[in-house]
């Protein structure tokens, strides 16, 4: 990692006019972003907005093909999330951050197995069960989990203890930065400020977070730097003394659209299926974000 | 079963037996086992023991690799037509080619892990699921198992090499027996319980194995942690021809010619066993050990019934209704662990 460029800002990645197409839909374009130690930059945008490929090409699950993405200072193209998990770059998904019916402990050491020592050079032959069950124990309760059966399968969790499972497994192996795709989605209040404290909790330990989310409210509790996207393009990017959360939620909800949606649920009965503050998309806009086809088994 | 056997306030320990994925297929060895010991005399004499013990073998060899796969979350239907790709390849080079049948048995294992691999690359490069990859792979075999061994024999079977050198040492590695006060243990079962122990190794202790029930369990989620997920797919289908090939080469040196058409049907029987023993048909969860508890329950069953003296058209109906029964309690099991508390 080559701290030339650095020059004492920290700066741990940096988008630059960073753009993707999938065939002929253009996914995002001219995005940029920079993430520095000990901050939160939060993203926010609707669905459909282009935060699912921006952390793909984060985390190396896409490759970018518009514009310049660093990582330290050095231009990279990740081919793989485990080119970006070398790097330091870790990444807890909404969905499939963790294998549900696995146990915790094989959960918080999988892709990072540890093996036996005795063994030697042959040591990744053989797992150290007992202690990567120690280790998951300790790692949890410093995070502020306590759970003793760690041969639990994952999925017997709450959906707020998965997510810091996922978040204290990442900070344990030694993440600089920390991407966190709507951690608090599908988690009821509660659940989500216990997610938030985490991610605080990792910003004090010197982390860099990324955090998607469309919640500014959520944004608004823990972000230092708050990038808008809209239909794949950057629609706003503020440091936190710039911007308040009222000026946030209005320009997240898109001032003209809720201006629009308002007038519109002026004039008529709001249908049961209507969901404000989502306005629909066009039928010639797909969602470049729906999850790619997984092979069935 | 009732629900109440996986409750939280439970005994970690005991919780643990009961959530184990082999636990039920070994309630039902139990009880099938008891079932004919009752009913059928010479099923408890120690001869019918040896008998049974191989019998569980010839499907216990295939079931160890098959039931990684399943847990690895894939099938391969080409796994019972590649048993008898690898014992004619063995035997027609062999005899074709030179008059030592080691060459014949190196070449047949080359050829088995050749087909597993083509498996593993056709599943990664066209993300088609593994029943149709198989599929094919399964009716291209059977095809060329008749089509090959009529244009080189000129029959549907192959021609005797047990006059050829190295046909002793062979037979002796792959289908020689020990008999021990009357208990005879044929070399399959040495082979069956080598597998066994490596495989539930492999599985339980290994970063291999950690792998293996990721990439069954949330493919997505594997790869997004670093997990080599085509890789660890394509090892579990050599892992299947590894298995066919010593089951093939068993069959060889044990009847000494190869009949073109066999295997046909007993990929469904691998698939039976392993989920018989806990398995889930959608992956990421079940056991090496479960495995060999199905194929027991196999072995027992199929001579059992002739103990018995029933009538023997009556195992697969016993078979197929034990393996609802397993699949059920499966999935049970699965959505047990998966809902959980919220």
């Amino acid at each position: 990692m080559s701290d030339s460029t650095n020059h004492g800002t920290n700066e741990l990645l940096a988008l630059d006019g960073v753009g993707k197409t999938y065939g002929t839909v253009r996914a995002l374009q001219d995005v940029s972003l920079t993430l520095r130690a000990g901050e939160i930059s939060c993203v926010l945008g609707d669905n459909g907005a282009g935060k699912s490929t921006l952390i793909k090409i984060i985390a190396g699950l896409h490759q970018h093909d518009e514009g310049v993405y660093t990582v330290g200072g050095e231009e990279v193209r990740l081919a793989s999330p485990r080119q970006a998990l070398d790097r330091g770059i870790a990444t807890v998904y909404q969905d499939l951050a963790v294998v549900p019916l696995m146990p915790v402990w094989r959960n918080f050491f999988l892709g990072s197995e540890q093996g036996t020592k005795r063994w030697g050079r042959f040591g990744p032959l053989r797992l150290d069960a007992d202690g990567m069950r120690a280790t998951t124990r300790e790692a949890l309760a410093r995070m502020g989990i306590d759970l003793y059966d760690v041969d639990r399968p994952i999925g017997t969790l709450s959906g707020g203890q998965r997510q810091c499972v996922a978040i204290a497994r990442a900070v344990h192996f030694g993440a600089r930065v920390l991407i966190l795709d709507e951690p608090t989605a599908a988690l009821g209040v509660k659940q989500s400020g216990v997610v938030l404290k985490y991610v605080d909790a990792a910003r004090d330990a010197g982390l860099g977070v990324v955090l998607i989310t469309h919640n500014p409210h959520h944004a608004y509790l823990v972000g230092d730097h708050f990038t808008l996207l809209k239909r794949g393009r950057m629609a706003g990017s503020h440091p936190r003394a710039e911007i308040s959360l009222e000026q946030l939620t209005t320009e997240m909800a898109g001032g003209s659209d809720l201006a629009e949606l308002s007038h519109e649920l002026g004039r008529s009965e709001p249908r049961p299926d209507s969901r404000p503050g989502s306005p629909p998309s066009s039928p010639s806009d797909p969602d470049p974000d729906s999850r790619e086809e997984r092979p069935q088994p | 079963m009732s629900t109440d056997l996986l409750a939280q306030d439970r005994p970690a320990a005991l919780r643990r037996l009961f959530a184990r994925p082999e636990f039920g297929s070994l309630i039902a060895a139990a009880a099938v086992f008891l079932v004919f010991a009752a009913v059928a005399e010479p099923f408890l004499r120690v001869s019918s023991l040896g008998t049974v013990l191989y019998a569980a073998s010839t499907i216990g060899i295939m079931a160890v690799p098959v039931s990684l796969l399943m847990i690895g979350g894939e099938f391969d239907l080409s796994a019972g037509v590649l048993v008898t790709t690898a014992a004619l390849t063995s035997s027609m080079v062999s005899y074709q080619l030179t008059a030592v049948t080691w060459v014949g048995v190196l070449v047949s294992l080359l050829v088995a892990l050749a087909v597993g691999g083509f498996n593993g690359w056709m599943l990664s490069r066209t993300k088609l699921p593994s029943f149709i990859v198989t599929l094919g792979t399964f009716l291209m075999l059977t095809g060329a198992n008749l089509g090959v061994t009529k244009l080189v024999s000129g029959t549907v079977s192959t021609k005797p090499i047990s006059d050829m050198r190295g046909f002793a040492s062979c037979r002796w590695l792959f289908a020689s027996e020990v008999t021990v006060g009357g208990l005879t243990i044929k070399a399959t079962v040495w082979w069956w319980l080598g597998l066994l122990l490596v495989g539930s190794w492999v599985l339980l202790r290994t970063r291999f194995g950690n792998w293996i029930f990721a990439v069954g369990g949330d493919a997505d989620a594997a790869r997004a942690v670093g997990v080599p997920v085509a890789r660890t797919k394509t090892l579990l289908y050599l892992g299947v021809g590894f298995g066919a090939w010593v089951l093939g080469q068993h069959l060889l040196f044990s009847f000494d010619t190869v009949q073109s058409g066999e295997g046909v049907g007993n990929e469904l029987i691998y698939i039976v066993a392993a989920v018989i023993g806990g398995c889930l048909i959608t992956g990421g969860y079940g056991s090496v050990a479960g495995s060999a508890l199905g194929a027991l329950i196999f072995g027992m069953a199929s001579k059992g019934i002739i103990y018995a003296q029933w009538n023997p058209d009556w195992f697969k109906f016993f078979l197929g209704a034990m393996l609802l029964l397993a699949a059920l309690l499966n999935s049970w099991v699965k959505r047990r662990a998966e809902r959980g508390p919220r």
